[in-house]
């Protein structure tokens, strides 16, 4: 069971816009290091149009980093990274352009707690798009609707459940109508009931033809939605595959060991 | 019965055997009831003992007579409120200008990376020399020394630089205020805001500053209490306000009370202020340990 890839909607709002037959993302050879500590150590990896990668390692391996630095919110030490075609790793490039087409859910949602979820949502549309107020919160409300967020617009954030407030997180994310969507651990600071509504979201992504990077300790998640699966380990790509290859028959002694840690947890 | 097995409180009624079981809400009013009663008479008794030795003592009459004297304060009582108006508007004034000089300077104390060194520098050096000059002394080299050097177009009138003074002099603490509040914001909140496409001013502007100020605004307004009795420093330098012009209607009737006159306006204008800060610093500390926000 893997794969959602076969026979996407890709006629939903907000999906991906596409351009040409290009990768939406290559890295070579990246390097990043927080002082003496080398945290990614040549990561290289392609992510094609309208495909769903996810990044499995344990704790401290550098999934977050990795994704903050496609995001540009971390310099890099070495290497390229390119999206659709253009390097944005080049100096002098407009930090701010960049990320408008690239969208970051992070763990611990990080809503604006002043604001009510409508401006949560509409901030980035309104103030880095400069789209009229009044468009931007026409776009925001049809995309909480989606969601079945639209009765919460009015609330702010902490009068929503942990569930509600990631998936308004990914609605703001959503409503810059990113080229790609970068999701770190976004069902790790949740309850576990809580976690079925926020992979469903990502799921009906997926199936609308959004092109994501995930980090994730949900394998059983990974398993379902993931074209690929990366298992990083101390900052490399140790291995790579389909679902049906990682999780079924993983080469490496260390995948094998992860996984094997993680079934003992009772997450697969 | 609570009593039996020892279990539960004691109170009145299981020590004569005849308890209720547990203590309602109702048992406990007539006892909040009785400890007000309390607190009212050894107040009141407390009080009027002081006031009856104050009044009885050997020299009263004469105290009464330079202190609390009647006559006098009427006489002096409408110049002295008329005066305030001048310290009101010296802190009106005062407060904006401080509000928004300190922001900047604070914003400029918090920016990142190796180019704005420079710019962090003077706002540094700005912050610690305010803070470690009294300002008496601040209000004296301004109020004097600017005009005194007789540049042509600096203005001479002393009301200018006491707004000036007071402006730097608090502009340093306040700023550190503000920084402390930006601060407190988790980078987390700038992260979320960048990555949205947000310009580090947009950011800061819309994401950043709108939370740490919720947060400061207590501390701030501790500040402010501080600024409405400092006003009285720039009589030093010839402004006409409260305290100089208690001081001008002392010795035109020999007479301390213009200065009791004084302390009451002040009295009347910064409890309510205070009790206000402290009402809101407790409120916001009852949220806090609710874990709301807002
Ligand atoms: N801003 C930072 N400063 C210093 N060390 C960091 C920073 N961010 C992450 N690290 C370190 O980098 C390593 C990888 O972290 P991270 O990318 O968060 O791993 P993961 O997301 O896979 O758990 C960890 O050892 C972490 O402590
Ligand atoms: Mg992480």
């Amino acid at each position: 069971m893997s794969a959602a890839t076969a026979g996407i909607d890709r006629s939903l709002p907000g999906a991906h816009r596409g351009s040409g037959g290009g990768p939406a993302i290559v890295i070579e050879g990246l390097y990043k290091s927080f002082g003496k500590l080398e945290v990614l150590r040549g990561i290289d990896l392609v992510l094609h149009q309208h495909e769903v990668v996810c990044l499995i390692g344990a704790s401290g391996s550098g999934k977050s980093t990795l994704l903050r630095c496609v995001n540009l919110l971390e310099p890099i030490d070495a290497g390229r990274i390119l999206v659709e075609g253009e390097e944005i790793t080049a100096p002098k490039i407009d930090v701010n352009r960049i990320r408008r087409r690239i969208g970051i859910v992070f763990q611990a949602f990080n809503l604006f707690p002043h604001m009510s979820v409508l401006d949560n949502v509409t901030l980035g549309p309104r103030k880095a798009l400069r789209r009229p107020r009044a468009q931007a919160e026409a776009d925001a409300t049809a995309l909480l609707e989606r969601f079945g967020l639209a009765d919460k617009r009015r609330d702010y954030p902490d009068r929503l459940s942990g569930g509600q407030q990631q998936r308004v997180a990914i609605v703001r994310a959503l409503a810059m109508s990113p080229d790609l969507l970068l999701l770190d651990e976004v069902t790790s600071a949740l309850d576990p009931e809580l976690i079925a509504e926020v992979l469903e979201v990502i799921r009906e992504l997926a199936g609308a033809g959004m092109t994501m990077l995930i980090a994730t300790h949900e394998m059983g998640f990974a398993r379902d939605i993931a074209n690929r699966v990366c298992f990083l380990d101390a900052g490399r790509i140790l291995e790579e595959g389909t679902p049906a290859e990682i999780f079924g028959a993983p080469r490496e002694e260390r995948t094998r060991r992860f996984l094997q840690r993680i079934v003992e947890a009772g997450r697969l | 019965m609570t009593g039996i097995g020892g279990l539960g409180p004691p109170d009145q009624g299981e020590l004569i055997g005849l308890g209720e079981p547990g203590r309602s809400p109702r048992s406990q009013q007539p006892s909040a009831l009785r400890s007000t009663l309390v607190a009212l008479v050894s107040t009141v008794v407390f009080f009027g003992l002081l006031a009856w030795i104050v009044v009885n003592a050997p020299n009263w009459p004469a105290v009464q007579e330079s202190f609390f004297n009647g006559r006098v304060f009427a006489l002096t009582a409408e110049p002295i409120a008329r005066a305030f108006w001048v310290n009101v508007q010296l802190f009106l004034i005062a407060e904006v200008l401080i509000l928004s000089f300190a922001l900047v300077i604070a914003v400029l104390r918090s920016l990142p990376g190796p180019v704005f060194v420079p710019v962090r520098l003077l706002a540094t050096v700005y912050v610690d020399v305010f803070r470690a000059l009294p300002g008496v002394l601040v209000i004296y080299v301004l109020g004097f020394g600017i005009p005194g050097l007789a540049i042509a177009g600096v203005p001479v009138d002393p009301f200018f630089y006491a707004v000036l003074a007071l402006t730097l002099i608090y502009s340093a603490y306040v700023s550190e205020v503000y920084r402390a509040g930006i601060e407190s914001v988790h980078p987390s909140q700038e992260a979320a805001a960048r990555s949205l496409g947000l310009s580090r001013f947009q950011a800061l502007r819309h994401v950043i500053l709108p939370q740490a100020i919720r947060r400061v605004i207590p501390p701030l307004l501790n500040d402010f209490i501080g600024l409405q009795k400092d006003t009285v420093l720039v009589s030093y330098i010839g402004v006409v306000e409260i305290f100089r012009q208690s001081q001008i209607k002392q010795s035109a009737y020999f007479n301390f009370t213009p200065y009791l006159a004084t302390a009451l306006v002040f009295l009347v204008f910064t409890i309510p202020l205070a009790r206000f800060t402290d009402w809101l610093i407790s409120r916001d500390r009852s949220r806090q340990t609710r874990g709301g926000f807002r």
